[in-house]
């Protein structure tokens, strides 16, 4: 029961707190491109891959008293945090997950923007193209966000670490 | 590149009247037999048990989708900046944007780990008849309109007419389903949101004067989710579908002798299907292995067939998630019991369902719906409608466990005595 729920509950332990819904989705999204068994179903949207089941997810952790957010106002915009609360890690103390390597991954991953995320994950939606097709294709869906090639290099070395 | 038809064609259609067809490329695509598949794939998946009038097709469901893009081209052509090339890119994607949708897919795709988006992909880009249609125009234009389904083409106002959180894909779905399903709290009024439809960049604006038309729009998604597709006795007939899979599935790991050879399955069994397989799959062929797996000698299997042809779903009441213990407790019950809980008891949330609500898109999650002030300015629609944002504040959640009511009341056990109890039966 509810084990799909439980894996975002371990994510957010080992990361200790999220921050940024946005980060929470690519975090989870990279997760997956590792092979790690995380089901939620992703699309590509406006910025990059999204999925709506995983936001459904989070609420419902949310509501449930497992996992607290926070919205803090930055000014023109909010931001909200995400971590476990004690009824989180005593739910969570009823699953079983062999998962060592994503725990080292999820600090990797946390410590990185979230715009440096955006592009990390575009380019692994992308990975049936070869590089050189991913690069023009991030360079076209994503000509707002304007990456740098210096930027687009450290996306790729970054990924290589992680062992995508 | 748009040769027109020396008639217009048109389809009678009960949500829009009338489905015009004015090119001949659209003709020939609705003509293909990748399309017309989809007469034979319902669009709401097991509602029909809830709903009985909810038997309408993913084919009219495409075409509706299809009239509302074209209807928005014939506005958008007074904007010079729409040009020849987004109007038949739009419609192409419109009309095709479900073409990858198999029998039932939600189930489907959970239990076989399939993605409908991966089989539109490779019917528009493999060797199919779509294809061919579509190469008519160039060897490029099939990519350029499977990118627009994908949501990774660089027109982004193209993309944002068939997906956003206002488009023509869940403006047709709502109106269609409301209208087959017979309930009265689907519908808005979209001609005048069409009428208030702006080119607004990378998207597609909302003159301000027409924010209640999106106000009730923004309404029928949310009342239709609770009232319709989220329905829990339509769950019911969905976690019943979706323990026969799982259950099919198991039987041929396992070298299981069917009476008779599943061979549409094989194929999904071993999560290796090909795009030929995948198009001979539609609502006829899974329901008539629903109807002889009655007859199987797997009471598991047999059991679980005779539940969904017949509907005798599974009753359901409320739970908790936070009941570990009650829910471990029960879980051994049923197995005490002889009923096995891998099949027989399970619990549903509204994650499981993601159809998604609509999300004012802070720290750029989704694109919000913009409204456009007088001055020029963009606003986004919760911070001007207090009703929106009284619905997108809200996380209404909803948990419910799912169980065979007739086999747990006729036990005399002791097992079922404390099943009785715990589910306060």
């Amino acid at each position: 029961m509810l084990e799909d729920h439980a894996k975002v509950i371990a994510v957010l332990k080992e990361a200790g707190e999220v921050i940024g819904r946005k980060k929470l989705q690519k975090v989870i999204y990279i997760c997956k491109k590792l092979q790690f068994p995380f089901n939620e179903k992703y699309q590509f949207h406006f910025y990059g891959p999204y999925s709506e089941e995983l936001t459904l997810r989070v609420e419902e952790l949310c509501n449930l008293g497992l996992v607290t957010e926070v919205k803090e106002s930055k000014g023109g915009y909010y931001q909200y945090k995400y971590s476990v609360t004690d009824e989180g890690s005593e739910f969570l103390s009823h699953y079983e997950f062999d998962m060592p390597e994503l725990n080292e991954c999820i600090t990797e991953i946390n410590g990185q923007s979230s715009r440096f995320l955006e592009l990390v994950s575009t380019i692994l939606f992308f990975d049936r193209l070869t590089k050189e097709e991913i690069i023009e294709k991030v360079r076209t869906i994503k000509s707002k966000q304007n990456y740098s090639d210096t930027e687009i290099d450290q996306a790729f070395t970054f990924m290589a670490k992680l062992g995508c | 590149m748009l040769e027109r038809l020396n008639e217009e064609k048109v389809f009678k259609d009960p949500v829009h009247r009338y489905i015009h067809v004015r090119y001949r490329l659209i003709w020939e695509l609705i003509g293909t037999k990748e399309f017309q598949r989809l007469r034979r794939v319902n669009q709401l998946g097991t509602t029909y048990l809830t709903f009985h009038g909810a038997e309408h097709s993913r084919f009219s469901h495409s075409l509706g989708v299809y009239e509302i893009v074209r209807r928005i081209n014939e506005i958008f052509s007074q904007y010079e900046s729409w040009d020849e090339e987004n109007r038949l890119l739009s419609m192409c994607a419109a009309l095709l944007h479900d073409v990858g949708h198999g029998p039932f897919s939600h189930s489907f795709e959970k239990v076989f780990n399939l993605d409908h988006e991966d089989f539109t992909r490779m019917i528009i880009l493999g060797d199919t008849e779509i294809n061919q249609v579509l190469r008519k125009v160039s060897e490029g234009f099939p990519e350029e309109v499977a990118d627009v389904i994908a949501k990774t083409h660089t027109n982004k106002l193209v993309v944002s007419l068939i997906s956003s959180q206002i488009d023509a894909d869940r403006m047709d779905y709502l109106l269609r389903d409301a209208y087959f399903t017979g309930v009265s709290y689907g519908h808005f009024d979209i001609e005048r949101i069409l009428r208030v439809m702006r080119p607004g960049g990378d998207q597609i604006v909302i003159k301000q004067s027409g924010m209640h038309a999106v106000e009730d729009y923004i309404m029928s998604r949310y009342q239709m989710y609770w009232q319709v597709y989220f329905h829990p006795v339509t769950r019911s007939a969905e976690v019943i579908l979706s323990k026969i899979l799982h259950r099919a599935k198991k039987l041929y790991a396992e070298g299981y002798a069917f009476k008779q050879e599943p061979v549409h399955f094989y194929s999904l069994f071993k999560e290796d299907i090909s795009l030929e397989d995948f198009l001979k799959l539609d609502d006829s062929v899974v329901k008539f292995y629903f109807q002889i797996w009655q007859e199987e000698d797997d009471a598991i299997l047999r059991d679980l067939c005779e539940r969904f042809m017949n509907r005798r779903l599974f009753k359901y009441v409320e739970f908790n998630p936070m009941q570990m213990n009650t829910w471990r407790e029960l879980y051994d019950s049923f197995k005490e019991a002889g009923i096995d809980p891998d099949y027989y008891l399970e619990m549903d949330s509204s994650s499981d369902l993601p159809y998604d609500f609509y999300r004012p898109g802070e720290e750029e999650e989704r694109l919000p719906i913009h409204l456009l002030k007088p001055g020029g300015d963009l606003r986004e629609l919760s911070r001007e409608s207090e009703v929106v944002e009284a619905i997108s504040g809200k996380k209404r959640t909803d948990h419910k466990l799912y169980f065979p009511q007739d086999l747990i009341l006729e036990g005399t056990s002791d097992a079922t005595r404390r099943i009785k109890s715990l589910l306060n039966l």
